[in-house]
């Protein structure tokens, strides 16, 4: 029997013929065989087209990496199926979620932008929470979800640090061995960060190669993945990455959506017009918007960071600005060469900056669900400005993206509409970096 | 391939696969280095196709990718290079890149033009089993074939999987980590060898760290490959200024117990 769709817990957000081929694999998984031969069912999957296949949104996703990561991977997917879905882990997760980080997060009614711009303006406040910004969800998820498949030690990537912070958080709170690894040019730039990666506990792997950024630091957890796998669970930060990365992190991250559209409904009665976020590899976005995926009334925004606005790749931007491709493990939108070399990502925020953007934001952007525009670092930093001096509220840099996006589209919403957007982390971070661009008098 | 090393094999000789990786040691010597390599004894050659992002490659080779990127390397030079070269080699010649410079030159592309430069197939090292049918799809009308790569951890059931969509010859890794990895046990490698041996019915090539081919020596004489593909080793030794053919010597007289 297949599995209904509202009373299973998990949505996979797959077609039906996929469906239909998850019930023949999770069937047989069921019936006690390994996930491994489970795969050998997949085989029979070779007339499908890709995009049928688990693991894909539409023509999106899938799990291109060495045939030496496909057995961890198979291993986060088995724990994805059997633990995630669990009375226990959801439970205690629940619980660490109220009690350690400070779950439900409020929606913050604007009151002074209001006024000014003639619509409500709402915030859901995942600024408030520990380590502050949403990355703890997650953090939070896959480190207990590694716990619960017995491994010792967890890794991670971190661009900007949050990520990297959120881990070592989780890895400290259940007792943990926590490497992250992180492009030796952020290490330079994110020294604060460093500092308190080391703090928890962590251990902190410069990453000399190529560009010395995010995306090289993906890399090397993955090689180091690769080498490790027996004893540890990669703890990925955003909704990209080989399957099952995306739906994980996703599942863990949806709490945003689910709670904002419920207290949405509590206070005006309704579901808001817009609801709005930011999009670097897309966790927080996808969180926010998933649980609003079916309610067709609600315009959902993701916000890309356009960086300085000159052409190339001087941006983040790669779902207006680049082309299908594959990285780090999925077919996804990417920013990259005619010849399929992938481009250095920039943006004024650390946390938006990746040449890439996850696959299911890809595929909702293929449909024609959610709308993909750009605010620029200049935008950005005066969205910073705005909501910090009109509201009392720093935003990240990221999340000041949102905001732009709205205050740039303020003429083409409707008077009294309802907007959302997803304050996805505080700004206090981004202060000394905020403050080489803008003057203070 | 699968014929060539055979030939090798029944020369009592294991087979050899060198790897290069495009535009090294640099654009205007790396035609006459291929060329050296293909005299120097090589029964099939891996061309490397240099990628930013190379995750199953260790230091060495992302290195040499980087630089090789850096000078403008890029896969249509690779192509029609070897299409100005069709018929020079006397080795067979394989493609080893990762996915995404694949698919941005266009797969049936690729494999037409391949197919004219006198290639024989390609190593995806990033495209497990569950996202090869579109590449597959692409080549077989070329007959060009796509090379199986199996490692200590790949399950003797996932083996079976690979087996009815492997051909010319499988890949073994012999170790859980990137190319020009340290040495796994010997013991593991053996356990690879023989579960793989008794699955494929193809020639098997072991890579990833091996240098010297006294290595394979060690091996158990029912776990020694029929192929040994040297790729760091190589490159290092090419970089320090030396010579193929000093490199390939030593290799092209290990003897093979069968």
């Amino acid at each position: 029997m297949c599995r209904p769709r509202g009373l299973f817990t998990f949505s996979f957000g797959l077609p039906d013929i996929a469906t239909a081929w998850w019930c023949v694999w999770n069937r047989a998984c069921r019936q006690g065989k390994a996930v491994v031969e489970c795969a050998h069912i997949l085989q029979a999957m070779d007339t499908l087209p890709h995009t049928e296949r688990p693991g894909y949104f539409g023509e999106f996703g899938g799990r291109y990496i060495p045939e030496t990561l496909m057995p961890p991977l198979f291993e986060v997917q088995e724990a994805v199926e059997k633990i995630l879905p669990s009375e226990e882990y959801r439970s205690e997760l629940k619980q660490l979620l109220e009690d350690y980080c400070g779950r439900p997060t409020p929606v913050t009614p604007c009151r002074n932008l209001s006024k000014e711009l003639g619509f409500h303006l709402y915030l859901k406040r995942e600024d408030l929470l520990h380590t502050g910004a949403h990355k703890i969800n997650n953090a939070l998820g896959q480190a207990l979800l590694a716990k619960k498949m017995g491994k010792a030690h967890i890794i991670a990537e971190t661009g900007a640090g949050q990520h990297g912070v959120a881990t070592a958080t989780a890895a400290a709170e259940f007792g943990l061995r926590c490497t992250v690894f992180m492009g030796a040019k952020d290490v330079e730039r994110q020294a604060p960060n460093v500092q308190r990666m080391k703090l928890l506990g962590a251990e902190v792997v410069p990453v000399q190669n190529g560009s010395c950024t995010l995306k090289d630091a993906i890399n090397e957890a993955l090689r180091y993945w690769i080498s490790h796998q027996a004893d540890t669970m990669y703890v990925f930060g955003t909704a990209a990455g080989p399957h099952p990365f995306p739906t994980l992190v996703r599942e863990l991250q949806k709490v945003i959506g689910t709670e904002a559209r419920a207290q949405m409904i509590a206070r005006i009665g309704r579901l808001p017009d817009y609801v709005v976020a930011c999009v670097g590899g897309g966790s927080n976005a996808i969180g926010m918007f998933h649980p609003f995926v079916a309610d067709k009334e609600v315009r959902l925004i993701g916000v890309e960071a356009g960086g300085t606005g000159e052409p190339g790749c001087e941006n983040s931007a790669a779902i207006n600005l680049g082309t299908p491709g594959v990285l780090h493990g999925a077919r996804m939108m990417i920013l990259q060469t005619a010849d399929g070399q992938i481009c250095e990502s920039s943006s004024i925020s650390a946390g938006l900056d990746y040449p890439g953007v996850g696959p299911e934001h890809v595929h909702l952007h293929s449909i024609g669900r959610v709308h993909y525009g750009i605010a620029y670092d200049h935008e950005a930093l005066q969205a910073f400005r705005r909501l910090s001096q009109a509201e009392g509220i720093i935003p990240a840099l990221e999340s000041s993206h949102a905001l732009a996006w709205v205050f740039g589209h303020a003429s083409e919403i409707a008077p009294g509409s309802h907007v959302l957007v997803n304050l996805s982390g505080r700004g206090d971070k981004d202060l000394a970096h905020a403050l080489h661009h803008i003057h203070l008098d | 391939m699968k014929a060539t090393i055979q030939a090798a094999n029944a020369q009592g000789r294991t087979a050899i696969i060198p790897f290069l990786t495009a535009g090294f040691p640099s654009l205007d010597t790396f035609w006459d280095t291929l060329a050296q390599v293909d005299a120097a004894g090589a029964d099939i050659i891996e061309i490397g196709i240099p990628f930013s992002d190379p995750v199953a490659d260790g230091p060495v080779i992302e290195e040499i990718s980087r630089e090789s990127l850096a000078k403008g390397v890029s896969l249509p030079w690779v192509v029609n290079g070897l299409l100005e070269r069709r018929g020079q080699f006397r080795a067979k010649l394989v493609l080893m890149g990762y996915m995404n410079p694949f698919v941005q030159y266009g797969l049936e592309k690729l494999a037409a033009d391949c197919a004219a430069a006198g290639v024989s197939g390609f190593i995806v090292p990033d495209l497990p089993l569950e996202e090869t049918p579109e590449f597959r799809k692409a080549i077989a009308p070329r007959a060009l074939s796509l090379i199986t790569l199996v490692g200590p951890n790949t399950t003797t059931e996932r083996m079976q999987s690979y087996a009815p969509y492997s051909e010319q010859y499988v890949y073994v890794v012999s170790v859980l980590g990137t190319t020009g990895g340290m040495n796994a046990h010997l013991d593991a490698i053996a356990d690879t060898m023989r579960r793989a041996r008794s699955v494929f019915n193809l020639p098997l090539a072991l890579g990833f760290g091996l240098r010297v081919p006294e290595q394979l020596n060690s091996l158990p004489a029912d776990a020694r490959p029929d192929a040994a593909v040297i790729g760091t080793a190589l490159l290092q030794h090419i970089r320090a200024g030396k010579t193929p053919e000093s490199f390939l010597s030593p290799w092209r007289t290990t003897s093979r117990i069968a």
